[in-house]
């Protein structure tokens, strides 16, 4: 599944399907269980439908009535102030090297020797 | 109502580089034609396994890092969805964090394995947090290691949910 057409085709996998919603959203709506149901519905026939290798089904979903989401994507936005102009600005969060856990209780609730957590050796 | 076409991600990630004085990112292709094998079964029989690349983790798990972690974590399929969190350093995480499902469709999955539409859901299911900007490290150690549990798993296929 995928919702970045382009990368998917670079990567060329044996079977995908796109689906033209942002970034974050690879297989539905939040809290919209029908429409992810509906999705995955068309995801799973495509496993039987495609047989030649590399294609990508474009399914039928659009995220909004209409596509002005698309406009902003890593484009620059207007800054504040008279005299700002538009600027690309780096959004990503920092990679630190350190677990980034989703809040401070998981963080506690880690388990150091954690068995379903495995961390491969490089070479 | 307009239409626009796909959002060209290649193409947008090369002009914020350009616009931030970054060097290009260099982007995996695989021009070749991809190894094919056709299902040995039909998917209503299939045992199908998620493998997903959003960042997801449970809660009591070690989290991802966000500097070329290739680490993966096993996620029993029967964990809470309450229990489930997200950590990733290029998306916005605010819609996987308040429904996983978006990017770890492990409820939409149950109910297609209760309504026969595959023949079983593998557990357990595979997450890594996939801005690992090391094609190396992906392609020789974390996928190699994920094909092989997926083959111990004895699993018909695997469902790749990337963000």
């Amino acid at each position: 599944m995928s919702s970045a057409r382009s990368i998917t085709a670079a990567v060329n996998p044996p079977r995908a399907v796109y689906l033209d919603y942002p970034l974050g959203h690879t297989t539905g709506k939040p809290s919209d269980p029908s429409n992810q149901l509906a999705i995955m519905r068309d995801t799973l026939a495509a496993f039987e439908q495609i047989d030649e290798p590399g294609t990508i089904i474009d399914l039928d979903y659009h995220w909004q009535a209409d596509d002005g989401w698309k406009d902003s994507v890593m484009r620059p936005q207007p800054g504040s102030g008279d005299n700002s102009t538009p600027e690309h600005n780096d959004t990503r969060t920092e990679r630190y090297d350190t677990p980034q856990y989703q809040s401070e209780d998981d963080a506690a609730a880690a388990d150091p020797h954690c068995p379903s957590c495995i961390f491969l050796k490089e070479g | 109502m307009h239409r626009q076409a796909p959002v060209d991600y290649i193409q947008r990630t090369k002009e914020q580089y350009d616009g931030m004085g970054y060097a290009s990112y260099q982007w995996v292709y695989n021009p070749d034609p991809p190894p094919f094998k056709p299902l040995k079964k039909p998917l209503a029989q299939a045992k199908l396994a998620l493998v997903a690349s959003g960042g997801v983790y449970v809660s009591g798990q070690i989290a991802f890092h966000f500097k070329d972690d290739f680490s993966y974590r096993q996620v029993d399929t029967q964990t809470a969805t309450s229990a489930l969190r997200a950590t990733h350093f290029a998306y916005d995480l605010t819609d996987a964090r308040a429904d996983p499902n978006v990017v770890f469709p492990i409820e939409t999955l149950k109910q297609c394995d209760s309504d026969g539409l595959i023949g079983e859901l593998s557990n357990p299911a595979y997450t890594f947090m996939g801005g690992i900007y090391s094609a190396r490290k992906v392609r020789d150690i974390l996928a190699p290691a994920l094909a092989d549990a997926l083959e111990k798993d004895e699993v018909d296929v695997a469902l790749m949910v990337p963000v």
